[in-house]
């Protein structure tokens, strides 16, 4: 469904993101994990539009879509939303989900009663005559996925949609997404909440200085030395390793 | 207030206007009350591309400009009928909207940019204008001739040697009739998918742009619409004076008088233009007075009366009075539940 062949972003002197490869499958729940400043956002900058890349290709179902305008791709299909959430802070969350239904409904109507429809969906019912900007966190990272899945997209770029979140509010959004997913949705997913990429994840890429350095299975990541030491530094593995033996 | 309420509201305000010169027979208040329509159709020109679309215009004048100028000199160098020229002082207002819009928005200047940029097209013009005398008769400005023949007096638009009616009311119905064709295209607009669209834009351009939404188009038909609305105040200055010159017509008081009635008013509201229209001239007139009363003519402290309001709006009021009068109406709406409520219990 999506391909990314050699994907390459430099800003100044800094290569932000590296020759990267990804592949999602319709369906899936890839989740793309790495430290901080690993590029993991630019890749979803580069893929949705927001950059234009220097080297590579975004492919999406068959068709080059690389270096094309956001709204454009946002047609085809392919929704992100933000890590620091963007909402329409003065309209009420009802006309907020209503402007992502109105990529395929013209008429006013038509698009707010979808927009209820995906509110009682994500069970934001109770908040739609709220102004956005008086929701809580929680509320507002809902809302991101709300008016991205009111554009009625095949594939979803979710951009840490649980950072900040406590442990039930996670669980919810878990569900959520999988829900999104059963009803057809493939997604493509940033996350640093590990227990959610765990739980969620079909395959997962890690990246680590805009380079990719592992990808598979969850579980495989999770215990791949090279990971480890990304995360925690040189020999962090071997220390690991070490420790479990001594015990 | 209700949807029904608020359009009630609004009708019977139109109606006011409309049957006002029943009421009003002294000239001078018809001045008045034409000049703040005028003010009120300027402000929504603006309105629409500032207060909707959260795009801060320092230069609107140019598109009042080009629409007085073009109506103006379509008459006296090609002896267009007026009611012909209009069409093309329309659409010369609404190309060089297009064209300012591209410039600006085709590289993705926001914000005090945009600004910033208007306000120099509509200086360049201000000069322009000035300059090629051959085409525009420079600093003199255009002078239409007066026709005095009673017959004539729709057929050249013109209604100082008309009937009676028409001399006293027909450049207040004129305006008015441009005044409710205006607001009823934003009143349409703010419930379209459009709309819609220019108000998420305003909000954060960058989620519309996820959200499928072409900012760079939305934003050029608001700048078309804007000025489109503001070049129909400067058709119809041109008739109503019959006389256009650079600093009328391009200089900074009218992009002022544009930005001020719907900042006031109410940004982003149908009829924010016109009740801060209609509050700043009141006021405006109340002042000159007063201060003429005190100091003698003092010529300029009216303008500085606007600007300290202008100050306080944006301080304490961004929403204007429109936000002002809903809050207070919710407010006792409150009241007046928990009362009945107690009263129940």
């Amino acid at each position: 469904m999506l391909k990314v062949r050699a994907l390459s972003k430099r800003f100044g002197g800094l290569d932000a993101v590296q020759a990267v490869d990804l592949d999602v499958e319709p369906g899936e729940i890839v989740s793309l994990i790495g430290p901080n400043g690993a590029g993991k956002t630019t890749v979803f900058a580069l893929i949705s539009g927001f950059l234009r890349p220097d080297n590579g290709q975004v492919i999406f179902e068959g068709s080059d879509i690389t270096g094309r305008r956001p709204h454009e791709i946002c047609r085809r299909g392919v929704v992100r939303t933000f890590q620091i959430v963007q909402p329409f802070a003065n309209l009420t969350v009802r006309d907020n989900i209503a402007v992502g239904a109105h990529t395929h409904i013209a008429s006013r109507t038509q698009a707010r009663k979808k927009a209820e429809e995906i509110a009682n969906q994500l069970g934001m019912t109770v908040m739609l005559d709220q102004p956005a900007g008086d929701l809580t966190i929680a509320g507002r990272k809902r809302l991101e996925l709300a008016r991205a899945l009111a554009t009625a997209p095949k594939l979803m770029l979710l951009d840490e949609v649980m950072a900040g979140l406590n442990a039930t509010e996670v669980d919810e959004i878990v569900d959520l997404v999988r829900n999104i997913r059963a009803s057809g949705v493939t997604i493509f997913i940033i996350e640093h909440v590990m227990q959610a990429v765990m739980k969620l994840s079909d395959r997962t890429y890690v990246l680590n200085e805009g380079k990719l350095i592992a990808d598979g299975e969850p579980d495989r990541i999770a215990s791949d030395p090279v990971v480890i030491e990304a995360y925690l530094g040189q020999g962090a593995a071997a220390r690991i390793a070490g420790g479990r033996s001594n015990a | 207030m209700t949807e029904t309420g608020r359009t009630l509201l609004w009708a019977t305000l139109i109606l006011a206007l409309v049957a006002m010169p029943l009421a009003v027979s002294s000239g001078r208040w018809i001045e008045f009350l034409e000049f703040t329509l005028f003010v009120a159709v300027l402000g929504q020109g603006w309105n629409i591309l500032g207060g909707y679309g959260g795009q801060y215009s320092f230069g609107h004048a140019l598109f009042f400009g080009t629409g007085a100028y073009l109506q103006a000199l379509l008459q006296f160098k090609f002896g267009f009928s007026p009611w012909i020229a209009m069409w093309f002082a329309l659409a010369g207002g609404i190309a060089v909207g297009g064209a300012v819009g591209f410039l600006s928005f085709r590289y993705g200047l926001r914000g005090s940019y945009f600004a910033l940029i208007t306000l120099a097209f509509a200086e360049a013009f201000h000069v322009l204008s000035r300059s090629f005398i051959s085409i525009t008769e420079g600093g003199r400005g255009v002078q239409l001739a007066l026709n005095q023949d009673p017959e004539r007096a729709l057929a050249m638009f013109q209604f100082n040697f008309a009937g009676p009616f028409l001399r006293a009311y027909g450049f207040y119905y004129t305006i008015l009739i441009i005044l409710l064709l205006a607001y009823a295209a934003t009143w349409w607009m703010e419930r379209t998918r459009f709309g819609a669209q220019l108000i998420a834009v305003r909000e954060n351009e960058d989620a519309a742009e996820a959200l499928g939404i072409n900012a760079f188009r939305v934003k050029m038909g608001a700048i078309c619409m804007s000025a489109g609305i503001t070049a129909f105040a400067g058709i119809y200055y041109t008739q109503k004076f019959l006389f256009i010159d650079p600093g009328i017509a391009y200089g900074p008081s009218k992009s002022i008088e544009a930005l001020v009635a719907p900042i006031i008013g109410g940004l982003g509201t149908v009829f924010g233009p016109l009740i801060g229209a209609i509050f700043i001239h009141g006021l405006g007139e109340f002042a000159k007075e007063m201060i003429g009363l005190v100091w003698a003519d003092r010529p300029g402290l009216d303008l500085i009366l606007f600007g300290i309001i202008l100050i306080l709006v944006l301080g304490f009021a961004p929403r204007g009075l429109v936000g002002i009068s809903e809050a207070i109406w919710n407010r006792v709406r409150y009241r007046i539940r928990t009362l009945r409520s107690k009263t129940d219990a």
